[in-house]
C-alpha cells in the first residue's frame, strides 16, 4: 500500500506534476515565512516614549551602519537573567521600531549597546572611540579616531524622507527643520526649545567635546548616548509587555 | 533516456537505471538509523509548535513564555539575596564596614557591581586613566575620600543633571572668554607649576602667584591645595586629571574641561548596591 507515494520515479518522470508539486513545497515555505508578518504590528509592546530619531542621532545611526558597528556589538538584551543583571530590562520590539534596518545582531565580541546611553559621560565615548585601549586596555576594538572630521549632513533630509517612506512618522515640520535641529542639538548653547518640541527627551551636548564643530564623532556619540534612553521602565506594567 | 532497472550482482541491491557512459548507480535506500532521526525531528517539531508558543495568537499549551519566566527566574534569585540586601539598603556604609558579615557580602557585591558599572571609566582596579577619569585606588579625591562623600557621588553623580544633589561646578574659561590674557595665562600656569615645585621662570611664576591669588584661589586655595566642596583638585601634588606639562596647564586654564559621571541611585542601580560600591571604592586604597 502507498507504494506510489515511495516511488519518487513518478514525480521524476512527469514534469507537469513535479511543478506543480514543487510550486506546493514552495508556497508552504513562503507562508510559513510571510503570514506572521501581518500580525508583527501586535507584537510591539504598547509602551510610551519611542520616538524617532533626532537628525543628528540618526546620522549617528548611519555612521555606525557605515562602520560595521552590528558586526561586534548587538543591540539586543534576551531576556536571561545574566543579560538583565549585566544589561538592565530586556529588549522590547517597540524599542526598535523604527529602527530601518534593526541593529540587533548576532554576535557580541564587544558588548551589548541597547542600554549604553548615559551609562558614559560624553567624555568617555568620544576618548573611548579614538583610542579604545587607553580607558580599557583589554579592548579589542579597533581605533575611529578619524571620526573627528566633519560630518557630511546636506542630505540629512533626503534621509529623513527616506525613512518616512518607510514608516517612520517624521512630520513635514520635522524634514523641513532637520538641519536646523541637527545643528541645535550638536551646539550646546543655541537654543533647544523648537527642536525638543518635536524630539522629546533628546539631549543637547558638544558630544565630541568640541562646540564649534560637528564632527561625524558627535553624531555616533549622540546616537549611542540615546540608546536604550526612551522607555521609563518604571512606569512600564507587565500588562504592556504581554504580546499575544 | 533508456532505463533499465537491473539488480547488481555484486551488492544484491537494485540499479536506479540511469546509464552514463556505462557507469550505473546503485539505488541504495536511506540508512534506517538517519531515516527514522529525520522523522523524529518531524515529530519534534510538530510538539514544540504545539506546545511553545511558535506562531503569533498561540500561545502554546505549556503557557511558558520567555519574559514570564525570566521575571520569576531574577525573582527567585532575589529571594535568595534579598535578606543581605535589605540589611544593606538600610544601613549606613560606616555601619556596614563595622559589621565583618555585611562588609564580606558588600565588598563581593560591590566587586562585580564596580566591573559592570565603573570600570569602564575608572579601569578594572580603580585606577583610572589620563584624560579625566581619575584613580580611585590613590588618596587625592576631588570630591571627598569618607564614605559618606563616596556614597553621595555615586549616587547622585557628577555634572550629569540627573538629580538636584549632584556634584557641580565649573570652571571659568579663563582664556577662551577673555578673562586673562595669553600672557597672563602663562603665567598663571608657570605658578601652578611651582606649587609642585616644577617652575622653570621664576619672575612669570612670581606675577603668576599674584593673578593666582586674585583667580584662582578661591577655589583651589591659597596654596593651590583644592577644595572638595567645589571640587576643586589640589595642584600641589603630583596627580594630574588632564596631563601636568606646561602645556596640559595652559589648555585646562584656556578652556577647561570638566568630568561627568552618571547619577547611579537616581534609578539605575538599587539602594543597596550603590552601598555595595561605597564600600567596595572605600576599600581600594585610599578610603578616608
Amino acid at each position: 500500500m502507498f507504494r506510489w507515494l515511495r516511488d519518487h520515479g513518478i514525480i521524476e518522470r512527469n514534469v507537469v506534476l513535479m511543478g506543480v508539486l514543487t510550486l506546493i513545497t514552495v508556497s508552504i515555505g513562503g507562508l510559513v515565512q510571510i503570514v506572521p508578518l501581518f500580525a508583527v504590528e501586535t507584537t510591539i509592546e504598547r509602551v510610551s516614549g519611542v520616538r524617532p530619531y533626532t537628525p543628528l542621532e540618526q546620522m549617528g545611526r548611519d555612521i555606525y551602519v557605515r562602520e560595521g558597528c552590528y558586526t561586534c556589538h548587538s543591540q539586543m538584551i534576551r531576556p536571561f537573567r545574566d543579560e538583565l543583571e549585566r544589561y538592565g530590562h530586556f529588549s522590547l520590539a517597540a524599542e526598535s521600531m523604527y529602527d530601518h534596518p534593526f541593529q540587533w545582531g548576532s554576535k557580541r565580541t564587544g558588548p551589548d549597546l541597547a542600554r549604553v546611553g548615559g551609562r558614559y559621560s560624553d567624555d568617555w565615548h568620544a576618548a573611548h572611540l579614538r583610542s579604545p585601549r587607553a580607558l580599557v586596555p583589554a579592548s579589542v576594538m579597533p581605533p575611529y579616531a578619524f571620526l573627528d572630521r566633519p560630518l557630511e549632513y546636506t542630505d540629512i533630509q533626503d534621509r529623513l524622507r527616506a525613512l518616512r517612506m518607510v514608516g517612520v512618522p517624521y512630520t513635514d515640520e520635522m524634514i523641513a527643520n532637520a538641519r536646523a535641529d541637527l545643528e541645535a542639538q550638536a551646539r550646546p548653547d543655541a537654543d533647544p526649545g523648537a527642536y525638543q518640541g518635536r524630539y522629546a527627551r533628546a539631549r543637547q551636548a558638544a558630544f565630541d567635546g568640541d562646540p564649534n564643530r560637528i564632527t561625524e564623532m558627535d553624531a555616533l556619540v549622540a546616537y549611542l548616548q540615546m540608546l536604550g534612553t526612551l522607555v521609563d521602565f518604571r512606569d512600564v506594567t507587565p500588562a504592556q509587555l504581554r504580546q499575544p | 533516456m533508456p532505463t533499465k532497472i537491473e539488480k547488481d550482482s555484486l551488492t544484491g541491491r537494485e540499479t536506479t537505471g540511469h546509464e552514463w557512459d556505462g557507469l550505473k548507480e546503485l539505488n541504495t535506500p536511506l540508512p534506517k538509523w538517519w531515516l527514522w532521526t529525520f522523522y523524529a525531528t518531524i515529530v519534534w517539531g510538530i510538539a514544540w509548535v504545539i506546545i511553545y508558543p511558535s506562531v503569533p495568537g498561540w500561545r502554546g499549551t505549556s503557557g511558558w513564555i520567555a519574559r514570564e519566566a525570566v521575571v520569576a527566574d531574577v525573582a527567585q534569585a532575589q529571594a535568595r539575596t534579598e535578606p543581605m540586601l535589605a540589611r544593606l539598603r538600610e544601613a549606613t556604609p560606616a555601619q556596614i564596614v563595622a559589621d565583618p558579615e555585611m562588609r564580606n557580602f558588600a565588598i563581593a557585591g560591590g566587586r562585580v557591581a564596580f566591573g559592570n558599572n565603573c570600570a569602564g571609566c575608572h579601569g578594572a582596579g580603580g585606577q583610572g586613566a589620563q584624560g579625566g577619569f581619575p584613580s580611585l585606588a590613590d588618596d587625592d579625591w576631588i570630591w571627598g575620600g569618607t564614605l559618606e562623600a563616596i556614597q553621595q557621588t555615586i549616587r547622585h553623580g557628577i555634572r550629569s543633571n540627573e538629580s538636584d544633589e549632584q556634584r557641580q561646578s565649573q570652571m571659568p574659561r579663563f582664556g577662551a572668554d577673555g578673562l586673562l590674557t595669553a600672557a597672563q595665562v602663562g603665567d598663571v600656569a608657570e605658578h601652578v607649576l611651582a606649587l609642585s615645585n616644577r617652575a622653570t621662570d621664576q619672575a612669570a611664576a612670581g606675577r603668576g602667584a599674584t593673578i593666582f591669588a586674585e583667580q584662582c584661589a578661591s577655589c583651589h586655595g591659597e596654596q593651590g591645595e583644592g577644595n572638595r566642596e567645589l571640587g576643586a583638585p589640589r595642584l600641589t601634588d603630583q596627580v594630574w586629571l588632564y596631563g601636568s606639562t606646561k602645556r596640559d596647564i595652559v589648555a585646562m586654564i584656556n578652556n577647561p574641561r570638566a568630568g561627568v559621571m552618571p547619577a547611579w541611585g537616581q534609578g539605575r542601580l538599587d539602594p543597596a548596591t550603590v552601598n555595595m560600591l561605597t564600600v567596595y571604592v572605600h576599600s581600594l586604597g585610599g578610603g578616608e
